[in-house]
């Protein structure tokens, strides 16, 4: 079996026991990456860099001074600050940034002695659910290239389920981690808001921005997310609690495991075959031992609403500081300082970027507050409460991750609320702030992935991750790779 | 008509903590552009704030000093606007729920107490420095001071004239040096007021129309700007004009204000809570530690000057003008006995006379409050005279030595032995026949001049009153 | 609620950004319908509730008041449009 096959988990046994070296891996990966360039999965590709990186796992490996990453191939979402390489959030306003500072995500990784593949292609500034805005270009869907691989976190699925990458980082707003996880067939999760470091994490929404890895598997992902998640004390959000071993639960039985299902995710608008899909998974799931329960998330209808109140308003203030004066790009010709301002953010921000700075704007001004934004501050108690309620009831909540399957590149790029109904599921699991994850469940007749989604607790993503793992036991949905990458 | 006039006072006061704000980047004064401003300060994209607890502290002890309410939970909201000083495209300050609430200051204008409202006192970030030199025909931008912690004092528009104007922020300064929360240099900006200046016709209950007047950066322009501002408001009403809400800029060259671009129409800061910041939540125990910190406030510590050291009000209101002149004071008269008085002289006098000739603060005085009290201590066992004590003060104030050191070796030591200065009289008495003729006559007042002579002679150093006891005496024998 | 063309670019000039009078009439559409998506949250009644601005009702944490940075304007000015004398320039501002 070649490497791209295999997990981390296997990778990392592999290093350890000397079995391959971190340069031939990664070497092997990059060679993917190039050959399967025009997927687009990757904004930047820098070999020295990661060969570099490669070379010092290697010699700390030999050393005895290694962690489970090291030596690990990992590729991240262009979103995350990464010291001495081009960090452009897919938009050209970012066009000629070279961070000069890591993330704390990247910290982290760089510290347990990861490789860093690339920087991988995404909606400009997260905002998008097809990855259709990146000003560096659609991603293609490695299942069906004429179709999206869902956003924002595009470049990141297509690169995990074309085994371009054995695992890439991704950040979830509004589900940019499960909904391209669940189009591209792939494991992803989008943990606790607070749960990992918002810090360097280019902001989109910052009540809602949550980074969270997308891998081949559940063991991959308890595996990363414990390396990624944590404390920092450089982000004001993020929550002083140890991080539990979520490896050492992947195990735990799911004998009388509590599924909620809300009856408002099975209603009208979702696709049969996806429904099929997911009911095949709960049965898998009984097998297991669990039982279901119906429960109702009332407010869930006005998620999107809210969340297109809510989000907006927090990125047109958050993308003010791309103005041309200290970094970025800046306009040739201008007039006057406001001028330069117009311009330089007329030419750096593609239209859907706009169009959600422009509703954000208006929604916070003046004698619309009240109306737009708090009405939405409110919505968001409900839709938390929603699911404060539901959890007595149930242990964990499950349901579809998108209401359809990949649809076609362009297929809604003239409808933004079209686009934005996509995210009908995943939406309120952000506002409530939530643990999420995206499984593969199968196919639809045309063989298209479709994910089942696992919501948690509040910080129990040991449970979703248990939960997933078993799940994976019993079926091989996740080990299916698109033809022609095998 | 009769005009009132009503003004509200914003200062804006740098909390002087170590680092800012919101990054972990030096606040000091006068580093080179840039050199101080972290990639937080300079709002590269993905860094967050995080909050220093120093300047949540120096915003509760202020609270604490002027009696308000101190609220347990505040909340930061961002202020949008696009401003090349301002990094991020807002301004992280607190809108809806400020820290301090309604407080309050009582100043004292021509004798008259009056109580000034202060609405509110609320934390935010300052903001960078544009600088107008000529840089290929473009503005240089320096951000070591964005992210500066700023406390944001709001008064209710209380005021009626300029001098109340004046007296209030002289008072608040005063009391943001006391609690060792700003240090009010004016010049560096770290104490800053803008005015909100209406009139009405005397009577009439309805605010007119205000003008927010900006950059007046020193209390003499601050009571000069306002009386411009008043006289051009009176002038556009009584010429059939209307008082337009604007932001007028003083200039201080021409003494005018002048309307600023008028921004005023764009203005829709689009405040929100910053996502970033949860709630800043104070608890009980948090805001008594921040009380025990609290000094002797300015009108608590002159009450207890006038009582404790039996000094006038206005001596006791000069001493205590700052907090470290009211403790040099009270170390020199640890050292003294029965020498408050005394001391109270030579500190609001020769000291004061000296500094304020060298433009030195009292902190800087190169004679320590233990010095000055052994000089005192030497006019008080007679040793010196109040005069050769001038003289021996500006011999330690020039680094010549100890008090004693410098009495010894120029020799300036009374002489109090009755002989010597009998010897010294006898011979001015032999000197001065005519004078002793008139003085015989009746002409008491030549008494004065065998005083100068006797003094004169012994080199300043005879014990006036001895000297004036046996003149008396000498003079009824001839 | 529907937006017009000069609405739009009142709120493009608040956001500084600059349109075309094509782009203004674009965005006019989709704004418009935007606004209509959002406006579904008026079916709910929400008097009374209290809003929610963060997903956890953490209270601040505050540091230590410590100085930590170092000077690093070289490594940050590097990547800045236009520099001099250490100062980040911009169009003239005129006050």
């Amino acid at each position: 079996m070649s490497y791209h096959q295999k997990t981390i988990t296997k990778i990392s046994a592999d290093l350890q026991a000397g079995k391959v070296s971190s340069v031939e891996l990664t070497q092997s990966f990059l060679d993917r990456i190039e050959k399967f360039k025009e997927l687009n999965a990757f904004i930047t590709v820098d070999p020295d860099f990661a060969l570099d990186q490669a070379k010092a796992a290697d010699a700390n490996i030999k050393k005895g001074k290694s962690s489970a990453l090291t030596g690990c191939p990992v590729a991240h979402k262009d979103i995350f600050c990464t010291d001495g390489l081009l960090t452009t959030c897919g938009s050209k306003i970012l066009s000629n940034f070279v961070a000069p500072y890591d993330a704390t995500v990247i910290k982290k990784f760089k510290t347990a002695g990861s490789v860093t593949l690339g920087k991988t292609n995404m909606d400009e500034f997260a905002m998008g659910s097809s990855n259709e805005t990146s000003y560096y270009g659609v991603v293609k869907n490695p299942w069906d290239q004429d179709k999206v691989p869902g956003g924002s976190s595009g470049g990141s699925a297509a690169a995990v389920a074309a085994r371009l990458a054995p695992a890439a980082t991704g950040t979830d707003t509004g589900g940019s981690i499960r909904q391209p996880a669940a189009l591209t067939g792939i494991t992803g999760i989008k943990p606790s808001y607070g749960r990992v470091s918002r810090y360097g994490m280019i902001a989109f929404a910052s009540s809602l921005d949550q980074g969270g890895i997308m891998t081949q598997t559940a063991d991959d992902a308890a595996l990363l997310l414990r390396e990624m998640a944590g404390f920092d004390e450089r982000d004001s959000t993020s929550v002083d609690q140890a991080v539990p071993d979520y490896v050492a639960t992947l195990n735990d039985n799911l004998k009388g495991l509590k599924i909620g299902l809300p009856e408002e995710y099975f209603g009208e608008g979702l696709d049969n075959e996806v429904a099929s899909v997911v009911e095949a998974a709960l049965a898998e799931y009984k097998k297991l031992g669990a039982e279901t329960v119906p429960i109702s998330l009332p407010n869930s209808n006005l998620a999107v609403p809210c969340y297109y109140v809510l989000a907006p308003a927090e990125a047109s203030s958050n993308l003010s500081r791309f103005d041309g004066v200290r970094y970025g790009l800046r306009a040739k010709e201008y007039t006057n300082l406001d001028d330069m301002y117009e311009k330089t953010r007329a030419e750096g921000f593609g239209a859907e970027v706009k169009r959600r700075i422009m509703i954000g704007a208006y929604a916070l001004s003046a004698g619309y507050y009240d109306a737009y934004y708090l009405k939405a501050q409110q919505l968001r108690r409900m839709i938390a409460d929603d699911f404060t309620e539901a959890f007595k009831k149930c242990d964990v909540i499950m349901g579809p991750v998108t209401p359809t399957t990949a649809f076609k590149i362009g297929d809604k790029t003239d409808d933004p609320v079209a686009m934005y109904l996509n995210d009908i599921y995943t939406i309120p699991v952000n506002l409530a702030g939530l643990p999420g994850m995206s499984i593969p469940a199968g196919f639809d007749k045309v063989g298209m992935p479709v994910g089942l989604h696992v919501i948690g607790q509040y910080f129990n993503e040991a449970k979703l991750l248990n939960v997933a793992h078993q799940y994976q036991q019993v079926t091989d949905w996740h080990q299916q790779i698109p033809p022609g990458f095998e | 008509m009769e005009w009132e006039t009503v003004i509200g006072l914003e200062v804006h006061a740098q909390l002087q903590t170590k680092s800012k704000i919101f990054s972990s980047a030096s606040t000091a004064y006068g580093a080179e552009p840039n050199t101080q401003a972290c990639n937080v300060d300079l709002a590269l994209p993905g860094v967050l704030p995080v909050m220093n607890v120093e300047a949540a502290r120096m915003a509760v002890k202020f609270g604490l000093a002027i009696g308000a309410k101190v609220n347990k939970r505040s909340v930061f909201a961002r202020k949008n606007y696009f401003y090349p000083d301002l990094p991020k495209g807002y301004q992280i300050s607190q809108f809806e729920l400020p820290i301090v609430g309604l407080g309050e200051l009582t100043v004292n204008v021509d004798g008259q107490e009056k109580v000034i409202g202060i609405t509110r006192a609320h934390l935010e970030e300052d903001a960078g420095k544009s600088l107008h030199e000529d840089f290929q025909g473009m503005t240089g931008v320096d951000l070591n001071r964005a992210g500066t912690p700023l406390l944001e004092i709001v008064s209710e528009p209380d005021m009626r004239s300029s001098k109340e104007a004046v007296a209030y922020l002289k008072k608040l300064h005063k009391l943001v040096r006391y609690l060792e929360i700003c240090d009010g240099n004016m010049q560096e900006g770290s104490f800053r007021c803008d005015a909100n200046v209406s009139v009405r016709p005397k009577g009439q209950k309805e605010f007119g129309t205000r003008a927010e007047l900006k950059n007046i950066n020193s209390f003499r322009f601050v009571e000069k700007a306002i009386e411009i501002e008043i006289e051009r408001q009176i002038d556009v009403i009584e010429s059939g004009g209307k008082v337009v809400q604007e932001t007028r800029l003083y200039d201080s060259v021409n003494d005018t204000t002048r309307s600023m671009r008028s921004k005023e129409e764009a203005n829709d800061y689009r405040y929100f809570p910053d996502p970033d910041l949860p709630p800043l939540v104070l608890d009980d125990e948090t805001i008594e530690a921040v009380r025990k910190t609290l000094p002797e406030l300015p009108d608590i510590k002159r009450e207890r000057f006038i009582k404790e050291y039996g000094l006038t009000a206005y001596d006791a209101g000069v001493l205590t003008s700052s907090r470290e002149l009211a403790d040099y004071y009270e170390s020199v008269c640890s050292f003294l006995k029965d020498g408050a008085k005394l001391a109270a002289n030579w500190v609001s006098g020769e000291l004061s006379a000296y500094l304020n000739k060298e433009t030195k603060d009292i902190t800087e005085s190169p004679i320590n409050a233990e010095q000055l009290a052994s000089l005192l201590a030497r006019i008080q066992d007679q040793t010196i005279s109040g005069k050769i004590a001038k003289d021996v003060f500006e011999a330690v104030w020039a680094g010549e030595g100890s008090v004693d050191d410098i009495i010894d070796k120029k020799g300036l030591k009374q002489i109090t032995d009755t002989g010597a200065i009998e010897k010294i009289i006898d011979e001015v008495l032999a000197n001065n026949n005519t004078q002793v003729e008139q003085y015989k006559n009746g002409q008491e007042k030549v008494f004065g001049f065998f005083v100068g002579q006797v003094m004169k002679a012994s080199k300043g150093k005879a014990n006036p009153g001895q000297v004036n006891e046996l003149l008396k005496k000498k003079l009824a024998l001839v | 609620m529907s937006l017009n063309n000069d609405d739009v670019k009142k709120i493009a000039h608040l956001a500084r950004l600059a349109l075309t009078e094509q782009e203004s009439k674009d965005f006019a559409g989709s704004l418009s319908r935007i606004l209509g998506l959002i406006e579904q949250m008026n079916a709910v009644d929400t008097a009374g509730i209290e809003p929610m601005a963060h997903p956890s009702d953490a209270a601040l944490r505050l540091r230590e008041d410590v100085v930590k940075e170092k000077d690093q304007r070289d490594a940050f000015q590097e990547i800045a449009p236009a520099t001099e004398a250490g100062l980040y320039l911009v169009p003239r501002v005129l006050e």
